[in-house]
């Protein structure tokens, strides 16, 4: 193997990671906040990519700047989610607030089936082919050939977690959602509006899935109405992996899961296996620490 | 039965011979005499496996209160193993009962091993890696070769027809019934309520999960052995993540820790699949929105840790409260 491919395998690895961490980050903000296994995350995944393909479809046969153009897909395709997840949240999870947890699970299982194909009878089963949103040139790197791309989806995925590490850490919005996610009712107690902050979670959920989505649409261009099952259960995993609710978790997570998605078809007979040595590495680290890698430990108080 | 019933033992036994001779002879007019359509037959073959397949998920995850989506691969390994044993050695039908019981035992082995982490992890956390076994026996049937791979066992002998589906649900609620009735069963029930508390009162937690685990895949190994026979065919990608909801929604529907609640989660779900069928792919997006509402109007689903008798006390009590007697009850 010479060094050519390697920093080409680097790459990809690089920006698979990068979309599977940002997907467990869009699924760990909603848990962490609101203590709630989003299963129709992925549904709303989908719905972002199938705006992201109309609206820059649409918007390509009029600007040919591609830049603007996934700006304001982007923009769209956040506003469209978020109010999808809003909608979501009020119907399907704010009623169940003192319902048994796992009712709130199986609504939200309702919610993605109902999405999915909502999708699926609204826009067709045919696949299709997400255009380029960001232009295909060739850089050279070191002397070797990498398409723009590939570099861009790792650097705005970087991007956005950095942004969303700095309003964590330093808005009055990331200091109540730390408090929310640390103990609801004491929060509550200190005068946050609790149900705003959860709100405001799903919101941040639905907007770094949008950016997942397009970068994801990126990466890989074609699609169908399925695509966000794969990509919740992967996210999920990732999020697990890491630490459930643990923002840093969810990015180690999503490269670990991005590592063994390359490597592991590199060194295995059968591609698919890569799935049995990620679930393998999953159940490993869990039986070694059960709360994930950056996981809190959980006290449990009698 | 408990000590305490055992006055009125006998009138039950004698009860219960009466609603199996009622279900037997309703069968054989359904059947035998074409009272209904074939196609109705099926939807009925439908719901007799589906509710041994939600039993199965009731006794972990409703009676033990374990989040467990272990049974996609638990209804695999029952499926796989019965059909190739019947195509491949026990083809004629009088051996069917042992294939079947080959499938289920084989699901129970595995179901001890899959109670393992059960003992540490908790919550979100066995629930993936339930889910991740589930998705690594489906990936593996997709590779192994000796079964078909992705296209699965085809031509498998049609053993399964109504009187089997439904003596295996009898079987499945007899020892179901027994089961939480007895020691184990209440002790599982006190793991629910309160794990470390149970624990004190020296209830041995591991032992009473990896019994529950075992029992459980045991059904649902029973009721994938009977699928597969019904159609014919089995293949990797039927043991998914549609199984898996298939599953939770019948269990959450019908009602947590409820044998009742199986049955009647398993039967509502199906006829409601069948009756949207003309919907084709709208089914799904009704479906999908029946169940929020199902979740926000009942959140313990229908039968909540309910039976029949249960049911007929409230109705009753509610009956009684409007007669004037209530003043001096209450008093």
């Amino acid at each position: 193997m010479n060094i050519n491919i390697i920093i080409q395998q680097v790459i990809n690895f690089l920006q698979l990671g990068s979309i599977y961490a940002l997907c467990a980050l869009s699924f760990t903000m909603v848990y962490g906040v609101a203590r709630l296994v989003n299963f129709a995350h992925g549904s709303i995944f989908g719905v972002s990519m199938y705006v992201l393909f109309f609206a820059s479809t649409f918007l390509f046969e009029r600007i040919k700047s591609p830049w603007f153009v996934y700006v304001i897909v982007l923009i769209i395709a956040s506003v469209v989610t978020s109010l999808i997840a809003l909608l979501l949240e009020s119907a399907a999870y704010k009623p169940l607030k003192n319902a048994p947890k796992i009712a709130v699970v199986v609504s939200s299982v309702g919610a993605g089936m109902a999405i999915q194909y909502l999708i699926l009878n609204l826009a067709g089963s045919k696949a299709l082919r997400m255009p380029a949103l960001i232009p295909n040139l060739r850089i050279e790197l070191a002397g070797i050939p990498v398409p723009l791309y590939k570099i861009m989806v790792i650097v705005i995925a970087i991007l956005t977690m950095v942004i969303l590490n700095v309003i964590i850490k330093g808005t009055r919005l990331g200091v109540a959602m730390r408090a929310v996610s640390q103990d609801r009712i004491a929060a509550g107690f200190m005068g946050i509006d609790t149900g705003r902050v959860v709100s405001a979670s799903f919101v941040f959920g639905a907007v770094i899935a949008s950016v997942a989505a397009s970068l994801y649409g990126t990466a890989y261009s074609i699609f169908a109405y399925d695509v966000g099952e794969g990509i919740i259960w992967w996210s999920f995993i990732a999020a697990v992996l890491g630490g459930i609710g643990s923002i840093s978790g969810a990015v180690l997570g999503g490269y670990i899961i991005g590592a063994i998605s390359i490597i592991a078809p590199i060194l295995l007979p059968v591609s698919s296996y890569k799935d049995i040595v990620a679930f393998a590495v999953l159940i490993i680290v869990l039986l070694v620490k059960p709360t994930g890698l950056m996981g809190k430990k959980d006290i449990e108080k009698i | 039965m408990t000590k305490k019933n055992y006055s009125t033992g006998k009138n039950e036994f004698l009860w219960q011979l009466a609603i199996l001779l009622a279900i037997t002879l309703t069968l054989i007019a359904l059947k035998e005499m074409r009272l209904v359509s074939t196609s109705f037959l099926l939807i009925l073959q439908y719901i007799g496996i589906y509710a041994i397949l939600t039993l199965g998920i009731n006794i972990v995850n409703g009676y033990l209160g374990v989040f467990s989506l272990a049974h996609a691969g638990f209804m695999a390994i029952g499926a796989y193993v019965s059909a190739y044993l019947s195509k491949y050695f026990f083809t004629d039908i009088t051996m069917f009962a042992v294939s079947i019981m080959a499938g289920a035992i084989a699901a129970l082995l595995v179901g001890i091993l899959v109670a393992i982490p059960s003992f540490k992890t908790k919550g979100d956390y066995l629930a993936i890696i339930t889910l991740g076994f589930s998705l690594i026996v489906q990936s593996l049937l997709q590779n192994a070769r000796f079964v078909g791979a992705s296209k699965g066992l085809n031509n498998i002998p049609k053993f399964t027809n109504i009187y089997w589906v439904f003596g295996c649900l009898l079987f499945a609620v007899f020892i179901t019934n027994r089961f939480v009735r007895s020691k184990y069963g209440r002790s599982m029930q006190a793991i629910r309520e309160d794990e470390t508390a149970s624990n004190l009162v020296s209830v041995d937690v591991r032992k009473i999960k990896t019994i529950a685990f075992a029992l459980s895949a045991f059904l649902i190994g029973i009721s994938g052995a009977l699928i597969g026979h019904l159609l014919g065919y089995t293949s990797p990608s039927a043991y998914g993540f549609v199984n898996i909801v298939d599953g939770l929604v019948m269990v959450y529907l019908g009602g947590t820790g409820s044998i009742v609640g199986s049955i009647f989660g398993s039967a509502a779900w199906q006829l409601i699949v069948q009756l949207l069928k003309q919907l084709d792919t709208w089914r799904w997006v009704v479906g999908g929105i029946l169940l929020i509402f199902v979740m926000v109007f009942l959140p313990k689903g229908v039968f909540g840790n309910m039976e029949l008798d249960d049911l007929f006390r409230i109705i009753k009590e509610k009956i009684n409260r409007k007669e004037p007697g209530r003043g001096i009850r209450n008093g």
